[in-house]
């Protein structure tokens, strides 16, 4: 398998980042689709009605389906999820592309944006993934102030 | 005669700046400073207006989904419509295309060996109006809010993927542009066009590393595109995602725009002038590049015809 060769996906290293690539695209297609459906406000209309319903007309897996019902971003970008395409349900539900990111952070939306306000997160220690494992999987930026 | 690059210009396209100038925000504190360092490159628009932009963008899930994802698109059709990208369509007005010159770019571009995409049918997402907005200003409305007037020149749309790794490498792109110069050169219609790049600077949108930027690598990136392009397109996709966050790998359309300059095509030929440089953290998630590089054609006009 090409993913055993190291240098296969070198930006597997870079941590807190999930690169969509054609892996990811084949295992996020249906996922991806139903988020373009919601770019229709009839369609907005009745995922909010039944979400649940409106999911299940979806060639979609149980995991992908609840992490929409969670709203949990980082596990729909984990099953093939694309921001440009998740950032139709945060319109949906009518949430800024800033929320959306912020919310992937583990930082609160005002921290998230003083963070921005301040320069953003630097790329100093968030380079490679190990630099996070010596920090306990802390991503630099966020408790440091 | 024929058509000529006269300036190639590069900005961001962050979607929240279209939404403060929808919403009449642009007096808030935390949006003048972005606003005042495009006052100066408005003004140069005004005196500068070309007679097509050839604007090279990403659409963001709007026009492609993953059903059809081209590596490059050229838009041909006459009209492009302003699309709903789930908060409404931004009340800018739709987008004039110049069919002909597209046509022509289309065509002698794929005979140079870069396998074009055509598209007659697209709907225009922020990628594209807001560099528009940018650099126009804001447009008149009509009694409804919604859009009056037209923009002031026509637009190619020209799409390029950077959503889906792998995004073509910034060589690739550089190439492309050289290509595309030679095609407008080929136009036989005195064409003041400029190019357009679009996109960056640093930014990350996903993942517990979102909210990436990276003021060392955008600085060192503006100063590089300047001055000495072809370094700057051997930066790998991996640097981009490492240094300027997952979605700065959009920086590599910059890298088209700045082949069509003069000293692309003809070694010798002379360096662009910088008319406007400016740089601000932060807009929404992103870091905010941009630059105004202006060609020196009459003396490459002079040199040809020498």
């Amino acid at each position: 398998m090409a993913d055993d060769k190291p240098s296969a996906k070198p930006y597997a290293d870079v941590p807190g980042t999930t690169i969509f690539d054609a892996d990811q695209s084949r295992m996020g297609y249906h996922l991806n689709q139903f988020c373009m459906s919601l770019m229709q406000a009839d369609n907005r209309k009745r995922f909010l009605a039944d979400e649940r319903a409106y999911l299940d007309e979806w060639d979609m897996t149980e995991d992908q389906k609840q992490a929409v019902l969670d709203r949990d971003m980082n596990r729909m970008i984990s099953l093939g999820g694309n921001i440009y395409f998740l950032a139709k349900i945060g319109a949906t539900d009518g949430k800024s592309f800033q929320q959306m990111a912020g919310s992937m952070t583990g930082m609160t939306e005002d921290a998230y944006r003083a963070m921005m306000v301040a320069g953003g997160r630097s790329p100093d220690g968030n380079r490679y993934r190990h630099e996070w494992e010596r920090r306990d999987h802390r991503p630099i930026g966020e408790a440091d102030q | 005669m024929s058509a000529h690059v006269t300036a190639t210009v590069y900005t961001s396209h962050v979607p929240a700046i279209g939404a403060a100038m929808d919403l009449g925000r642009t007096d808030e504190e935390y949006w003048v400073p972005l606003f005042e360092g495009y006052e100066p490159s408005r003004t140069w628009m005004a005196d500068n207006t070309p007679d097509v932009i050839f604007l090279v963008y990403n659409d963001h899930a709007t026009s492609f989904s993953l059903d059809f994802i081209p590596t490059f698109a050229i838009g041909t059709a006459a009209h492009f419509p302003v699309a709903d990208e789930g908060w409404g369509p931004r009340p800018v007005p739709d987008v004039v295309g110049h069919p002909e010159l597209a046509s022509h770019i289309a065509q002698e571009v794929i005979l140079q060996d870069f396998d074009l995409t055509i598209v007659n049918k697209l709907a225009v997402d922020h990628g594209l109006t807001v560099p528009l907005s940018l650099l126009f200003g804001q447009l008149d409305r009509g009694p409804d809010g919604g859009p009056a007037g037209a923009w002031p020149c026509p637009v190619i749309p020209f799409a390029v993927n950077v959503v889906q790794y792998p995004v073509p490498s910034g060589r690739r792109c550089l190439a492309l542009g050289q290509a595309i110069r030679r095609a407008i050169d080929s136009y036989p219609e005195d064409l003041n066009v400029q190019v357009w790049g679009t996109g960056g600077m640093s930014h990350q949108l996903q993942g517990p590393r979102a909210g990436l930027i990276n003021r060392e690598f955008d600085t060192a990136f503006l100063d590089g595109l300047i001055a000495d392009p072809v370094r700057v397109a051997a930066i790998p996709h991996i640097e981009y995602i490492r240094e300027a966050g997952s979605e700065g790998i959009e920086l590599v359309m910059w890298l088209i725009a700045r082949g069509t300059m003069t000293d692309m095509s003809d070694p010798g030929g002379p360096a662009p002038t910088v008319r406007r440089r400016f740089y601000h953290v932060p807009a929404s998630n992103t870091a905010v590049g941009h630059l105004i590089l202006e060609d020196d054609v009459q003396r490459t006009r002079e040199k040809e015809s020498a």
